[in-house]
């Protein structure tokens, strides 16, 4: 099956947009947020965002990386094991509110994974959620505070996210998962 | 307006298809390849940022059991090999030749297949005999390290060498290594040196002729090139990295140096004969060192001295050995 383009580079673009409007109007004073990529492909989505509220806005956002592999629970199922990179949050974390970032919210253990992680950083004030696309499928409790699109998906399908910074490309795919290769999402 | 940092290791690049770890073992690094090596160092750097939070802690390897089985004495490999696998959140064993069924007469079959039946899913072990992991390895079904076997190889060693030169001078490509010493008796040496030329350094040797291996330079597929040099001023001319080896006393028959005293007129890593090398040169030396025998005390603890960033770098390392080692699929 060919991919099935849902987003253009354009509709990404808007949705960014209008999620940064989102987490302002949520968050009231933007002073204390703090916008954490999830590695790979949140941590563009994290920048992206953090420059569009600071158009609107008049203010910068500080930007971090965050790497969670090491607080995976399916270490030992995977094929392939991911590549531990380092997590990098420039700032103090402890009484801040962190808008965590990621491209395709699934079954919620990343989200579960990463928040481990932040929080053994420090203790924030308070942990939001933002993602670009939402397939569904949860196993754990967890739910999105902005959601880019929601994607009702099949689990034979695969969300496929491409970003200029990391692919060249802006675009998100919907495509069949036999046609992927293993160890992928 | 706040302004705020932005480091660059935030910059996200496109990424290389992931590695496949084939490694169940780590018995010498003659069987790395440039890639892997990097692989190594690469998750060193996120076990390195683990180590720099306030806790020092990951639950990655929770429930997994490692067992540490020394039948020689040690100070940094085991403390640094504990220090790792606790930050990993996993359980650690500890046995020591003298204080173990070893000394009743187990042999190490026998006490590999006790660790086993206790459950542990690691084993690192230290041996005087050259080439015991490779018999242990074959009758175990966990993943063994080797933390140094007589005079053959140490690579958790020559990896954490690979990764403090690495942090100094970004690419190991064309820097000239010189190692001096006991190299006959350095099984640091020799997992260095397949290290070293896997990742594009040439190495030289300086040593009397009495402490170099034999076979050297004779057959490319039993050991990489190097340079062989008995003058130290020579060798040390336009180093980048230099090495010193303590003389290994314990392992040596006598008769090799006609005095200590000679030995260390002739090769002592002094300032002076340093200030041959390029003045951005780093010294290293795996420790324990004998001060104002192979390396003055002066250069040992001078400005060009990496000893204790090895000793630091060393619990980074292994974190990132022990991560990738549980990852394979066997365990």
């Amino acid at each position: 099956m060919l991919p099935k383009i849902i987003m253009t580079p354009e509709d990404i673009r808007r949705t960014l947009a209008r999620m940064a409007h989102e987490i302002i109007e949520r968050n009231k004073s933007i002073e204390n947020l703090v916008l954490v990529g999830m590695r790979t492909r949140g941590v563009p989505l994290a920048r992206r965002l953090a420059a569009t509220i600071a158009s609107f806005e008049q203010a910068e956002i500080p930007v971090g990386a965050l790497d969670f592999s090491l607080y995976r629970d399916d270490l030992a199922r995977l094929d392939l094991q991911p590549i531990v990179k380092s997590t990098d949050i420039p700032v103090n974390i402890d009484g801040r509110t962190i808008i965590l970032v990621d491209d395709v919210l699934y079954t919620g253990r990343s989200t579960r994974a990463a928040m481990d992680a932040l929080i053994d950083l420090g203790r924030p004030e308070q942990i939001q959620l933002a993602v670009l696309v939402d397939r569904g499928h949860r196993e754990l409790p967890l739910r999105a505070d902005y959601v880019g699109k929601n994607m009702p998906s099949s689990r034979h399908e695969d969300i496929q996210v491409k970003l200029t910074e990391t692919d060249g490309v802006d675009e998100v795919a919907i495509i069949a998962q036999s046609s992927l290769k293993e160890g992928q999402q | 307006m706040r302004q705020v940092q932005q480091k660059d290791t935030l910059t996200v690049k496109p990424e290389a298809p992931p590695l496949l770890w084939r490694h169940r073992h780590i018995l010498d690094l003659d069987d790395f390849t440039l890639e892997e090596i990097e692989l190594v160092l690469r998750t060193s750097d996120a076990m390195k940022e683990v180590l720099s939070r306030a806790i020092k802690k990951v639950p990655t390897l929770r429930g997994k059991t490692i067992a540490s089985l020394f039948y020689e004495p040690s100070t940094r490999t085991r403390s640094s090999f504990e220090l790792a696998a606790k930050s990993l959140s996993a359980d650690v064993v500890n046995l020591s030749a003298g204080a173990s069924s070893i000394v009743k007469g187990e042999c190490l079959v026998d006490t590999l297949s006790a660790l086993e039946a206790l459950g542990a899913d690691i084993v690192i072990m230290r041996h005087p005999m050259s080439g015991a992991p490779y018999i242990a390895a074959r009758y175990l079904k966990a993943s063994l390290v080797n933390a140094g076997d007589g005079w053959h190889a140490h690579p958790t060693q020559a990896l954490l060498d690979l990764y403090t030169i690495r942090e100094h001078k970004g690419s190991l490509k064309g820097l000239k290594m010189t190692i001096i010493g006991d190299i006959k008796h350095s099984r640091v040496a020799r997992s260095n040196i397949w290290g070293l030329t896997t990742m594009g350094a040439k190495v030289t040797l300086c040593c009397p002729f009495t402490l170099l291996p034999a076979g050297l330079n004779h057959r490319q597929d039993q050991f990489p090139k190097v340079t062989i040099e008995a003058d130290i001023e020579h060798a040390l001319d336009g180093a980048d990295i230099v090495m010193a080896l303590r003389l290994q006393r314990e392992r040596q028959p006598s008769g090799l140096l006609p005095s200590i005293r000679e030995y260390v007129r002739l090769y002592q890593l002094t300032e002076s004969r340093l200030a041959k090398a390029k003045p951005d040169v780093i010294v290293l030396h795996p420790g324990p060192v004998n001060e104002d025998i192979e390396i003055a005390s002066s250069v040992a603890r001078g400005p060009r001295s990496v000893i204790n960033e090895q000793v630091t770098n060393g619990v980074a390392v292994r974190m990132a050995l022990l991560y990738l080692l549980a990852g394979s699929r066997q365990l």
